[in-house]
């Protein structure tokens, strides 16, 4: 039996620095590993996930970094081709699942209840839960390398017969494991939407909630409709595998085109779940360092949803070169092109709220302006790619690498990374290592660059992706993203180096960490984060205009 | 909101409950591959269901403590709603596949439309539904299909009585009336035991007589997907109600406060809806 918490008196006042001193409150929580294994704390619960999310970012970044040296030059030099899509397979799904996925996660875990004056989140326990499985299922996943004919081989996107007929027989394996993260994924979305609808602090309306809020309340609805077709889809490849039906065979009335389209339903959504939180997180970041209010709160608000009702209706962009109705092509074409619209009126209000600011570039700022810039980049190529004439060409080049590359590092990971650096002192009570920092900063950037940008040039020149090989004209366009890519993958070790700084000292760090240009309810409690927080809600005062 | 919002402190159950699932997965993977591990499969499931057993029961046993309040509620409230959502999802990917074999491929792959150079490759293929015939001859197709106006039809009407027979049953609830809940709700669970016993002489039938099974082509897939997981629903849902029924003999719920028994009414409901769905597009037409 789970130990039991009395019902707690309502205290008189804001219970923000209560950790100690409340006698009535809370048992001693196990020691060592179990108090992990068990807790149903929000904070600890989004330590947990950040920590796993670093991990995976590991790991998934050694795979590319064995597929950029593979590709260093032309020819096969240090892995048999058979390997290398395994890695190239790998390294997408730890990446989207394993890291990048998670981290939005445990932001959401540490900083929602803080952002809405919630004592935790609305199911603890369930919270635990959904983290605990993440390790199951990648060590499962991960397991499938050391079987028989080797782990994955058929690219994160992993379309039938390719990863059904002609798969190593740990797919089932890999099946299994990724209906586990799935249940992780859609029990955790719907705590956060739980949360975010039920416990927000007395007098907190919807359109009083910080962005980062409101941009993982609708990427958790994403998660709720999508994650449960992807669910469906390699349930599907599993009968096809094992109990001999025909669903992506036509020689039995079946098409293997309508994995793709099952897969796209899914995949699409999901590259929004990736990327809105990010938008969240960065339209914090940006007025508190431009010291300005947002430009355009509601237009943001909206544009987040229209992004997300649109993500439903695109997913045919993937599928142009597969062959289509001409009429499903113009659609998917022109819808796609419509997402042009709310995301280019959130980069319109990020630079209007630093228009005339009173800028200063601390860590995250810088992190938060790289995320503007580059993100704005890859969403260029994204629309270069939706015109369905000229994704013939580009499709299944090094020019698509290129543009989810650019969304998802310079996108989704600076943005997490910025978030991590805005919220360190709020839960270390410490500020992190400014020249660390700032080093971490430019070799990532420069990283980044140097592998992706020369990317667009050999997709463009014809080199196909997921290949070990290529002919000699991308040679100089490889060796630099090879290079890029170490450099980025290294200095990563420096965004380590600046957490563990952090959390054994530094300089100490108030509750408003950065100044009282933003209102948002986490700066109200001290720095660091006592373990509870919020226990009585306090009362939120909408902020005077 | 009173600030007194429940935070449970530790629980030993989630982690377990993982424990137990990753157990399970690679027990099911290994039966699948190498044709073994039945145990550790066996040995996972129980360890599921044990720790979904004890950890509802560690819920019950906290609310008739009364340490949940009118917030706790909401928060149930909305975590079954999406969840039954996400339930929604999973079945729009099969309702899903459906049409698009009916609407799409199947006549694709006999000539029509932008996409009909597939008919190259079976050109003897003649677009037809129910798909007696797959494109390729080594693949047989069901030898008949069912009439939807026989079995499916009496589980159809099985299925709707319940949901209102656990209507009147709730509405008992509602009204204090605990026997008269308690018996309009065991007619509810002896309804979807009904249900569940025909659909198996169904099944049995489809492979012992109709030729309609996993292998018989698209058909067979989509047949055994649509009607298996919702199958596999009603009997998930039937165990819920049973539990409800025993929580109704134990004198649990009040009039006012019974949020597990309107969840698992939503819940049957749910499963009910997708049978009517499911009557429609895999049997009528």
């Amino acid at each position: 039996m789970a130990p039991k918490v009395p019902p707690q008196p309502i205290l008189e006042q804001s219970s923000t620095a209560a950790e100690a001193g409340h006698g009535h409150a809370h048992h001693a929580p196990p020691k060592g590993i179990l108090r992990w294994l068990l807790t149903t704390n929000h904070k600890e619960i989004g330590s947990l996930y950040l920590i796993f999310s670093l991990t995976m970012f590991f790991i998934g970044g050694i795979f590319a970094l064995v597929v950029r040296l593979e590709l260093f030059q032309p020819g096969l030099q240090f892995v048999r081709p058979e390997f290398f899509n395994q890695m190239t397979t790998m390294h997408g799904l730890i990446m989207v699942f394993g890291a990048i996925m998670p981290a939005f996660t445990g932001l959401a875990n540490w900083m929602i209840p803080l952002q809405i004056g919630a004592p935790d989140m609305a199911l603890p326990r369930l919270n635990n839960f959904s983290f605990w499985l993440l390790p199951v299922a990648f060590g499962l996943l991960l397991s499938t390398l050391l079987m028989p004919g080797g782990g994955p081989n058929f690219g994160w996107t992993f379309y039938a017969p390719l990863s059904t007929v002609y798969a190593p027989p740990s797919t089932t394996f890999f099946i299994l494991s990724l209906h586990i993260a799935g249940i992780s994924s859609i029990l955790g979305a719907i705590n956060i939407i739980a949360t975010i609808l039920n416990m927000r602090a007395p007098g907190m309306r919807l359109m009083d909630m910080p962005l980062f809020v409101w941009t993982w309340l609708i990427t958790s609805f994403l998660l709720i409709a999508v994650m449960p077709v992807l669910a469906g889809v390699v349930t599907m490849m599993l009968m096809d595998i094992n109990f001999g039906t025909n669903f992506f065979n036509a020689a039995g009335g079946g098409d293997p085109v309508l994995f793709q389209h099952l897969f796209w339903f899914f995949g699409h959504p999901e590259v929004y779940i990736m990327i809105l939180p990010a938008f969240g997180i960065v339209s914090a970041i940006i007025p508190t360092f431009a010291r300005k209010r947002l430009f355009g709160y509601a237009s943001m608000v909206y544009a987040t949803a229209a992004i997300a009702i649109l993500s439903f209706l695109v997913w045919g962009h993937h599928m142009f070169a597969v062959g289509m109705p001409l009429v499903g092509q113009l659609f998917f074409m022109y819808a796609t092109m419509l997402i042009a619209v709310p995301t280019g009126v959130k980069v319109f209000n990020w630079v209007a709220t630093m228009f005339r600011g009173s800028i200063s570039f601390e860590p995250p700022m810088l992190f938060a302006l790289a995320f503007v810039v580059q993100f704005t980049i890859g969403g260029f190529s994204g629309l270069m790619l939706a015109i369905a004439p000229a994704d013939f060409q580009y499709h299944d080049t090094y020019f698509v690498v290129a543009h989810f590359h650019y969304v998802l590092v310079p996108g989704a990971l600076f943005a997490i990374l910025a978030g991590a650096y805005y919220w360190l002192p709020k839960w270390t009570g410490h500020y992190p290592n400014l020249r660390l920092s700032q080093w971490h900063f430019w070799l990532s950037v420069i990283g980044v660059n140097l592998t992706f940008f020369p990317m667009h040039f050999s997709g463009l020149a014809g080199m196909p992706r997921r290949i070990p090989d290529y002919a000699l004209q991308f040679a100089d366009f490889n060796l630099a993203s090879s290079v890029g890519s170490f450099i980025f993958g290294f200095s990563q070790l420096l965004f380590v180096a600046v957490i563990v700084l952090c959390v054994r000292g530094g300089q100490k760090a108030p509750a408003r960490a950065w100044g009282d240009y933003t209102d948002d309810l986490e700066w109200s409690v001290p720095s660091p984060a006592p373990l509870h927080t919020f226990e009585t809600p306090p009362t939120f005062h909408r902020p005077a205009h | 909101m009173s600030g007194s919002y429940y935070v449970p402190a530790t629980s030993k159950w989630p982690a377990l409950g993982s424990l137990a699932l990753g157990v399970m997965m690679i027990g099911t993977g290994m039966m699948l591959v190498h044709d073994r591990g039945s145990i550790v499969m066996l040995i996972g499931l129980a360890g599921v269901l044990a720790v979904m057993a004890l950890w509802f029961r560690d819920v019950v046993v906290e609310s008739r403590k009364g340490l949940y309040d009118a917030q706790m509620d909401r928060s149930f409230r909305w975590g079954m709603g999406w969840f039954i959502f996400s339930e929604v999802m999973f079945f729009a990917a099969f309702f899903g596949t459906l049409f698009y074999i009916r609407f799409f491929a199947v006549p694709w792959l006999a000539g029509e439309g932008t996409k009909g150079a597939t008919a190259l490759l079976w050109p003897e293929f003649t677009a037809h539904w129910p798909l007696i015939s797959p494109p390729d001859s080594s693949i047989a197709g069901p030898a008949q299909v069912f009439s939807p106006w026989q079995l499916p039809l009496v589980n159809t009407l099985i299925l709707i009585s319940s949901s209102i027979t656990l209507t009147v049953a709730h509405e008992a609830l509602k009204e204090g009336q605990r026997k008269v809940c308690r018996n309009w709700l065991a007619g509810t669970v002896l309804l979807g035991l009904c249900f569940i016993a025909i659909q198996g002489v169904e099944y049995y039938e489809a492979y012992t007589h109709y030729g309609i099974t996993l292998e018989a082509g698209i058909y067979g897939a989509t047949f055994f997907i649509l009607t298996g997981f919702h199958g596999l629903h009603v009997i998930v849902g039937t165990i819920i109600l049973i539990v409800m029924l025993a929580r109704i003999v134990r004198r649990h719920f009040t009039p006012e406060e019974h949020f597990g028994f309107e969840a698992a009414s939503w819940y049957w409901h749910f499963v009910d809806v997708v049978w009517v769905g499911l009557f429609l597009t895999v049997y009528v037409f």
